[in-house]
């Protein structure tokens, strides 16, 4: 399809997503992007982050548990450790999981700090996107 | 021969015991259906991540340490079994595997730790006293990707700490619900020909981000999540699928068994029916003397 971009949403337990849209913006790691129809290609790793997608005048979120992208100028494709479409994000067990996180950081001690700094960053932009709906 | 009484109880065990082999026969098959389809989900990631791999392995000069390869003193055997048993052959044939694999390495002086993945290949390795380096269980049946997350997660440190110098999975690939196959897989290092290996080129065409570099090393250990996460669920897969197997011949054993009992019961019934008959005939004679 002319000036239409295809974006798919990979993720090792299936696709989540497939459909022509007309922009996708995102965070990699070095900072936002947007993707019109007729972007250069090119591939960059993502961050933990939010995806949206603009068809016609319809924006919609997506929620990416760091990944790659890859651009071309038909076509984004998405490869997520998870991804999740913002109405299936359950945000009572977000904040939850950042409460738990929030504490275990608090601790210090023997805990895998990276781990919960990552479960921290999860649940923050998960929450953040469940409140956009 | 057996008492009348004593083949009926036989039969009535046989039976109850057929009822159940038929019951796990199903759920396995339920289990093998959502397994096999985890496999094929995997799919269209694991190809799209191998392709971009492919490309930038032939780009990237600088060499990746989960790519040196270094002398190989040590080598580590990752076990992939079912938590849990009846299911046919499956956990045998993989522990003959890796047992034959352990010791041809040994043979050729080589250092060999294990690991094992699944209840089964942990106890036995602990039945024959081989020292485990690490063992996970409980996964059968959910097995998820921050699994192989965490597993991948574990043999990377330690293969870039220096513990072994070479990796090799043991699991039973899946290839059809009749044919499963115990395979041997070397994880690591990874070789440079074979990310290579059939993807086209698209260096050319794309620009990355950071750097080339970058993205690879990110890519590299992600590729050995998703192998291990493909043979967990691979596996998986194949247990149900022996399980299945093997209930089924359970089940038809079991039939076999009723139909020769019932056949013995018939048989002992009219013996004794006719013993009977004889008994009273003969009694009848006498009486009419």
């Amino acid at each position: 399809m002319e000036n239409k971009l295809r974006l798919e949403i990979v993720t090792p337990y299936g696709k989540v997503l497939s459909e022509d849209v007309d922009e996708v913006m995102t965070t990699g790691s070095e900072g936002d992007f947007g993707v019109l129809p007729g972007h250069v290609n090119f591939i960059t790793t993502l961050k933990i982050c939010i995806l949206s997608y603009r068809k016609e005048n319809d924006t919609k979120f997506v929620f990416i548990n760091s990944g790659y992208a890859e651009v071309t100028h038909d076509s984004v494709i998405i490869l997520a450790d998870s991804a999740e479409l913002s109405d299936e994000i359950d945000r009572e067990r977000a904040i939850i999981a950042r409460d738990r996180a929030e504490e275990r950081l608090k601790q210090q001690e023997k805990i895998d700090i990276a781990r919960a700094t990552s479960a921290l960053e999860r649940a923050t932009i998960r929450i953040q996107l469940a409140g956009k709906r | 021969m057996a008492g009348l009484k004593e083949i009926k109880r036989r039969i009535t065990s046989v039976k109850s015991t057929k009822q159940i082999t038929k019951a796990m026969k199903m759920v396995a098959a339920a289990k093998f259906r959502k397994a096999q389809g985890r496999i094929v989900q995997l799919r269209p990631y694991a190809e799209k991540m191998y392709s971009v791999l492919g490309s930038l392995a032939r780009n990237v000069e600088s060499v990746h340490p989960l790519m040196e390869v270094r002398p190989i003193n040590k080598v580590e055997v990752i076990v992939f079994s079912a938590d849990r048993g009846l299911c046919g052959g499956f956990n045998t044939n993989i522990m003959k595997a890796a047992v034959k694999l352990v010791r041809e390495l040994q043979a050729e002086g080589k250092e060999v730790s294990v690991s094992s993945v699944g209840k089964k290949s942990t106890d036995l390795f602990r039945r024959r006293r081989t020292a485990l380096r690490q063992a996970w269980g409980g996964l059968s049946g959910k097995v998820s990707y921050s699994n192989a997350q965490s597993i991948s997660g574990d043999i990377i440190d330690n293969y870039i700490k220096g513990t072994f110098d070479e990796v090799r999975m043991v699991y039973t690939e899946f290839k059809s619900a009749g044919v499963q196959k115990v395979t041997v897989l070397p994880l690591l290092p990874i070789e440079a020909a074979c990310l290579k290996e059939g993807s086209e080129d698209m260096a050319d065409v794309f620009l990355f981000e950071p750097s080339e570099e970058a993205v690879f090393e990110q890519l590299l250990p992600k590729n050995i999540e998703i192998q291990v996460f493909r043979a967990l669920l691979d596996s998986a897969a194949s247990e149900e699928a022996a399980r299945m197997a093997a209930m089924e011949n359970a089940t038809k054993s079991a039939d076999d068994m009723i139909k020769r009992l019932t056949l013995q019961y018939n048989k002992a019934r009219q013996t004794s029916i006719t013993t009977e008959l004889m008994d009273i005939v003969g009694g009848v004679e006498a009486l009419k003397k």
